[in-house]
């Protein structure tokens, strides 16, 4: 079953954010997924950053910069963002394991290019962000306060494909 | 127009392409660990679907924390445990017989050229070393992998690194590795396979081979790639003897996965290491690299010589080289964890470990523990290591801690100064 995208957004403006910041390895002796929500984004080396802010607790999207999710191979990264209904990601780009991971999640790691992205963070510097995301249409729509933005992004129609599914595990074995 | 090994792995195992470009792959093993597989095998659980594809072409291993450390590591190692004898796994190492996965399964003679290999383990790409396409994946692909025996992937192009000349002495593969990632920038590889070619490369032992496909992810790529050839050959050979006439056979059914000479690159990258000197890494990311002679003079609290990049019996034998005689500075905590059983008996045997031990080191069993600060061995904030890892993220080895990555040479001379210290200097002194 297709997950819900969108909400109030978060802006972390850096690049190589990598996965031992999103959820530090001393986390990952959790057997469930609900037990890390606490932790997300505890080490994230950002100047005024505060992962236990409300704004962050309670955000639905994060807009973020290149190689987003570096690192380890660690889906606790994508399930920290689950637990924490965070389930659309948008960046300059990915590093390839974290991208593969959400989309298996059923969750959108969406790309844009940087002059998009320069856009999303202005906008985030006017007042706080929510985002409507339409899969099918692969559009968003990007609001603060009287401001608005609209973008189209593109994902590979497997990812799509993965996004509906409801993750890979479904899209595989119905078919394999 | 000719293949890169990728290219011709990738055609040999094509299963379904449900869109295109989507690729999924027939995999020749999926290898577990006890910090990714839990959650796959709960999952599986909860679906009805506790089931494995092929109980021989899956392999577990506990590495992460070993000997468990807590109950929620004890639990984790026996969701492992009980799964591997519920399916009736034939190769499970526990502890006594375990070590880091990325050591061990090679050593076990599992890796083979032109294999699809998978694992929950982002340096599952020491394997390419093999002339494998091995690549690191998260629990979800680890779990379908298990159930179906397929995983999915874009078609990579390839970064093929010709590297000419010859390494001077005291500058190893981690050395020229530091370089390539600090060249390429940490997502300079991002979907794309870095293709070792070359003299240097062909001159390199199986060790060192993994050593320079192991940091492949550190420029983001799927899996570090070398020709299989006769070095290859050599190190499977206890394993394969029985499938092939001679040495000469093997070598000729392994060339078939070498890349074409009129294969396509997204990128070639050169690089005459004649005059490459031992690197070191500064700050949080991979691709901060300098020469050591830039960093020298670095306080250094803690030294660690261990872990898939650097815990084979040759990193060993290299730090032991330039601790033999010497001991750390009173103001360094040394410790050496052997990556597997096998490397910590023959180290015993070359007396490489009475050389650490009366160097000062803590000698410990073999695990990844403070690789990734999960056992043994964390920093204290503010606190540096001079490590042989391979990740230098901020809080990595620790929170508030500095991990600077550097070879086994370099970590071992670093420990005897207590600062970051060029080997070469060290062992100069030793010749006069």
């Amino acid at each position: 079953m297709q997950k819900k995208f969108g909400g109030s957004t978060i802006m972390l403006d850096r690049s190589d954010i990598n996965t031992d910041e999103i959820i530090p390895a001393k986390y990952l002796t959790e057997v469930t997924k609900e037990a890390l929500k606490p932790y997300m984004l505890e080490d994230l080396n950002l100047e005024g950053f505060d992962p236990q802010d409300e704004k962050v607790k309670s955000c639905s999207v994060i807009v973020s910069r290149e190689n987003f999710g570096c690192g380890s191979s660690r889906e606790h990264a994508p399930w920290v963002f689950e637990v924490n209904d965070v389930h659309t990601i948008i960046a300059e780009s990915y590093a390839r394991i974290f991208r593969q991971n959400m989309f298996n999640c059923g969750m959108l790691a969406i790309e844009l290019p940087k002059g998009q992205i320069d856009k999303l963070f202005a906008l985030g510097a006017t007042g706080d962000v929510t985002l409507e995301v339409d899969v099918e249409a692969q559009q968003l729509t990007a609001t603060a306060g009287s401001q608005q933005e609209n973008f189209t992004f593109e994902i590979s129609p497997f990812d799509k494909a993965l996004v509906k599914a409801g993750g890979w595990v479904e899209f595989a074995d119905a078919r394999y | 127009m000719g293949q890169t090994t990728a290219e011709k792995i990738f055609a040999a195992h094509l299963r379904d392409e449900p869109f295109p470009g989507a690729k999924v792959l027939d995999l020749d093993r999926v290898l577990c660990h006890e910090i990714t597989t839990p959650v796959a095998i709960a999952d599986l659980e909860w679906r009805g679907k506790d089931r494995v594809f092929d109980n021989t072409k899956i392999k577990a291993v506990i590495d992460h924390v070993t000997p468990s450390k807590d109950s929620k590591t004890a639990l984790q190692a026996k969701i492992l445990r009980d799964w591997a004898k519920r399916h009736d796994l034939a190769d499970f190492f526990d502890v006594g017989r375990n070590g880091v996965c990325n050591a061990l399964f090679p050593e076990k003679g599992y890796i083979r050229p032109g294999f699809t290999v998978i694992m929950g383990d982002s340096h599952t790409c020491t394997h390419g070393a093999f002339g494998a396409f091995a690549a690191g994946v998260g629990t979800t692909d680890l779990e379908v992998g298990i159930l179906k025996g397929v995983c999915a992937f874009r078609e990579p192009k390839s970064i093929r690194v010709n590297l000419t000349g010859s390494l001077p002495p005291g500058v190893f593969a981690k050395d020229v590795i530091l370089f390539v990632i600090g060249e390429l920038g940490v997502n300079g590889a991002t979907d794309r396979v870095i293709e070792f070619h070359g003299p240097v490369v062909n001159a390199l032992s199986m060790d060192q081979r993994m050593t320079l496909c192991n940091m492949a992810i550190e420029a983001g790529g799927t899996c570090g790639i070398c020709q299989p050839d006769m070095t290859t050959v050599d190190y499977l050979w206890p394993f394969i003897q029985d499938e092939y006439a001679d040495k000469q056979s093997a070598l000729t059914d392994f060339s078939r996965w070498c890349a074409d000479e009129d294969a396509d690159y997204d990128k070639v990258f050169d690089l005459d290491v004649s005059d490459l000197e031992p690197m070191v890494t500064y700050d949080y990311k991979p691709d901060c690299v300098k020469k050591v002679q830039e960093m020298a003079g670095t306080r250094v609290d803690q030294v660690y010589i261990g872990s898939c990049t650097n815990g084979r019996i040759e990193d060993l034998r290299e730090a032991a080289a330039v601790l033999k005689g010497r001991k750390l500075a009173d103001s360094v905590r040394g410790i050496v964890s052997p990556a597997t059983p096998q490397i910590f008996t023959q180290a015993m045997s070359e007396g490489l470990m009475q050389v650490f031990m009366d160097a000062g080191f803590c000698v410990t069993n073999p695990t990844c523990g403070a690789c990734l600060g999960m056992s043994n061995g964390v920093l204290a904030e503010g606190e540096v290591c001079a490590a042989t890892t391979n990740r230098n993220f901020n809080g990595r080895m620790g929170k508030g801690g500095m991990v600077h990555l550097m070879s086994p040479a370099t970590a071992a001379a670093s420990g005897v100064a207590g600062v970051i210290t060029d080997a070469r200097e060290m062992m100069k002194d030793t010749a006069a």
